[in-house]
């Protein structure tokens, strides 16, 4: 479903990303850990074209991106509808309740109908535990229901690959725990290929079928959780 | 849930508008009141010979024209344009020679205000084409003529109309403060004409070319000059009624009337007006009449008929019209600003370059230039391949204008969407304008709102720039008024009252904006 070739990519004299080889299967679910600054997030961002890198290539989802100059517009329109991404800040559209962010992509980029574009809204907001706060708006939310929201946000789209950014950093122990089984059921339940970056071991852990361990742009360590941490 | 709050929110504002709005209503009544009641300015202390002391004791006179008026009565010399000519020019040298004065020393004031100015002692005299009217006699001490004009009534060439009684609720254009407009005014209500009032002599004529007036009524000096010429205009023959120009001056100075009106005799009688005005091809022979007119300035019997010092009941509906015209440009002018404004932001932030280009040179041109020129080029400017009425030309330039300055505006609060929000709506494969139009203008449109309704306020004020344009608006209105009842005091009073009714709620509404901006849940996450 992904693959990492010799990928590169630096911020004027800093290198981020030394030389990333790696591959992601079909419904695996890998985990990203390693201290901040490691390249983490910047991975996640090459792997969704909204980044672009300086060397290498990247297969994801069937959608080829190289080194060099970005990707098209449009290229990148059509990969990200395949492949969603939950960012580590959120993002919500503050303007917007829970269930019209959930349902604005399905209704402007898939051209589905007002109606059935929030009826699915609704599912999925049940599905992520907050079916009655569809019509609050995301100031009025705690942080838990915030990332409910915007992984909800995130699969309204019929997607292949999912890439969550530090899905629990910000949250207490409680909170952790929603967004851990929200997680896990989206690994075992939509058949999503799920890349996520995390300082949480646990969340690893538990949830990663293989674990890559970056250090300083490069992947030092992979293999199953067990084994790497 | 959160419709609660908002509903409360909605009630508090219902509750707090009528407020501010009672209290500007009432402070406008105040006004009118005081508007009303003010009295006309004193009667300044110049007493008759203190003027004509004062003359001689600086060796100067000191003669009020508008330049703008043009060939042949006060003008730049072409050649020279640090000099002026004209035959006034002539008139007022000979005038200051006869009185024994060193010079005499042009003042520029604009046509319209030419009799304020001399009220207020700014100038001795008014020497530019003033004509003797009833009006003028009661309120000013009027030389004896120097120049004999008839009116003439200019159509367009093959228009069905021979007299102003064809024109019947047709568009005739005249100047301010002019004989010709009193003539218009008077005429009774069943042959009345709808007049459009002009600041300069080029302009009534240009629209008659091109259609935006079906006549034009001005003295036969000015239609020899500036219309008949004209390709397409055609100078009705026929007898017009007669007129002459006389010296306005203040009324107390019966010394400095006698002494101008001994001055004009004299060069009435050694033939050097007669010289004068020949040498500008104004002699005809209605100016044999000079020599036996006689000046109109001691009869004063007419000073009792002075015009009442306080604007009537009608005067005050006619500001009320103002008002209503002032209002309805504002909106029509800010609908079209509003929406191309955040055309323009969008375009600057989110366009490709060469759209950009085009928009920013668009914002930094209309920005850089004054609105007033603005208006100009699109009413008379633009006349030739596009015919605007006075009312479209004025909603389009002020839109036009106000467009680049809520450009900005938008500009701003898009920029100010955080960077995050862009990402996140690329992420969901949204485009770079379905981003914008769902995400990032609506949460833009919030954050600009308070700028924008204080726009709304600046741009009410700034409607009264398109006077120049025939539109007669409230800050037109209060200037028309205070001429016709020598009082600035009043209209001005009852014009400020009544654009503080209007801003003050608008400047409230803002601010409780940015207060419910502040305190709204909405904008504040990450």
């Amino acid at each position: 479903m992904i693959h990492v070739r010799a990928l590169r990519k630096r911020f004027g004299p800093r290198v981020v990303l030394d030389g990333i080889d790696a591959r992601v299967r079909e419904r695996e679910c890998v985990a990203i850990v390693g201290p901040s600054g490691c390249g983490k997030s910047t991975l996640l961002r090459c792997l969704n074209a909204l980044e672009p890198f300086d060397g290498g290539a990247v297969d994801i989802a069937g959608f080829a991106l190289t080194g060099g100059a970005g990707p098209g517009r449009v290229a990148a329109r059509a990969l990200r509808e395949a492949v969603g991404m939950v960012f580590q800040e959120l993002h919500l559209f503050p303007h917007l309740t829970a269930l019209e962010n959930v349902a604005l992509a399905p209704r402007v980029v898939a051209g589905r109908a007002r109606a059935e574009a929030m009826d699915r809204g609704r599912e999925l907001l049940a599905r992520v535990g907050l079916g009655d706060r569809a019509e609050s708006y995301p100031g009025e939310l705690s942080g838990g229901q915030k990332q409910r929201v915007a992984i909800a946000r995130a699969i309204a789209m019929p997607l292949k690959v999912l890439l969550l950014d530090e899905p629990t950093s910000a949250l207490d122990p409680a909170m952790r725990e929603e967004v851990r089984e929200v997680v896990r059921s989206l690994s075992r339940e939509n058949a999503l290929t799920l890349v996520l970056a995390t300082h949480e071991m646990r969340l690893a852990s538990e949830l990663a079928d293989r674990v890559w361990a970056m250090k300083d742009g490069r992947i030092v360590a992979e293999g199953p959780p067990a084994e790497v941490l | 849930m959160s419709a609660e709050p908002r509903r409360a929110r909605l009630g508090r504002l219902a509750q707090r508008a009528p407020l501010s709005v009672a209290w500007a209503l009432a402070c406008m009544i105040g006004c009118v009141v005081i508007a009303r009641a003010a009295p006309a300015r004193a009667e300044t202390s110049n007493t008759a010979s203190d003027t004509l002391a004062a003359v001689r004791e600086r060796s100067e006179l000191v003669w009020g024209g508008d330049i703008q008026g043009g060939e042949p009565y006060v003008f730049e010399d072409p050649r020279d344009p640090s000099h002026l000519v004209g035959f006034e020019v002539e008139i007022a040298g000979a005038l200051a020679r006869e009185l024994g004065l060193k010079r005499a020393r042009f003042a520029e004031v604009q046509w319209s205000n030419l009799v304020p100015s001399l009220e207020r002692g700014d100038i001795d005299v008014v020497l530019n084409g003033l004509e003797d009217t009833p009006e003028r006699r009661a309120r000013l001490r009027l030389s004896r003529p120097y120049f004999v004009f008839h009116e003439v009534l200019a159509v367009q060439r093959g228009a069905p109309y021979r007299s102003l009684d064809d024109l019947r609720g047709k568009r005739v254009g005249t100047l301010n403060q002019t004989y010709a407009l009193e003539l218009l005014q008077g005429r009774p209500a069943d042959r009345a004409v709808e007049i459009a009032l002009y600041e300069g002599q080029e302009e009534p004529y240009y629209d008659l070319q091109v259609g935006r007036v079906d006549a034009v009524f001005l003295d036969h000096v000015i239609a020899a000059r500036y219309g008949c010429p004209l390709a397409g205009v055609e100078c009705l023959p026929g007898d017009q009624p007669r007129g002459t120009y006389v010296v306005g001056l203040r009324r107390g100075d019966a010394a400095l009337a006698g002494a101008i009106d001994g001055a004009l005799g004299r060069i009435l009688a050694s033939g050097e007006l007669r010289r004068i005005l020949e040498t500008w091809h104004l002699w005809d022979d209605a100016q044999k009449g000079l020599a036996s007119a006689h000046g109109p300035a001691d009869a004063p019997d007419a000073y009792s008929a002075a015009p009442a010092p306080s604007l009537s009941r009608g005067q005050i509906v006619l500001f009320f019209q103002g008002a209503a015209v002032t209002i309805v440009l504002s909106v029509a002018a800010f609908a079209i600003a509003v929406p191309l404004g955040m055309l323009l932001a969008a375009t600057r932030v989110n366009a490709g370059r060469l759209a950009c280009v085009v928009a920013t040179a668009y914002v930094e041109l209309l920005r850089g230039t004054p609105v007033l020129l603005q208006l100009y080029v699109l009413y008379f400017g633009l006349a030739p391949v596009l015919r605007l009425g006075p009312i479209t030309a004025a909603t389009l330039g002020l839109g036009l204008n106000y467009a680049a300055y809520e450009a900005e505006v938008y500009r701003g609060a898009l920029l100010a969407v955080p960077r995050g929000q862009t990402e996140a709506a690329a992420a969901l494969g949204l485009g770079r304008w379905q981003a914008l139009r769902y995400v990032m203008l609506p949460q833009a449109v919030r954050t600009a709102l308070p700028a924008v309704t204080n726009d709304f306020v600046s741009l009410l004020k700034d409607s009264s720039l398109v006077s120049v344009l025939t539109v007669v608006e409230l800050t037109k209105r209060m200037t028309i008024a205070a001429v016709e009842i020598r009082s600035w005091l009043g209209p001005g009073l009852l014009c400020a009252a009544l654009y503080f009714a209007m801003s003050f709620p608008l400047s409230r509404l803002s601010r409780h904006l940015e207060t419910r901006l502040e305190n709204d849940p909405r904008p504040r996450i990450a």
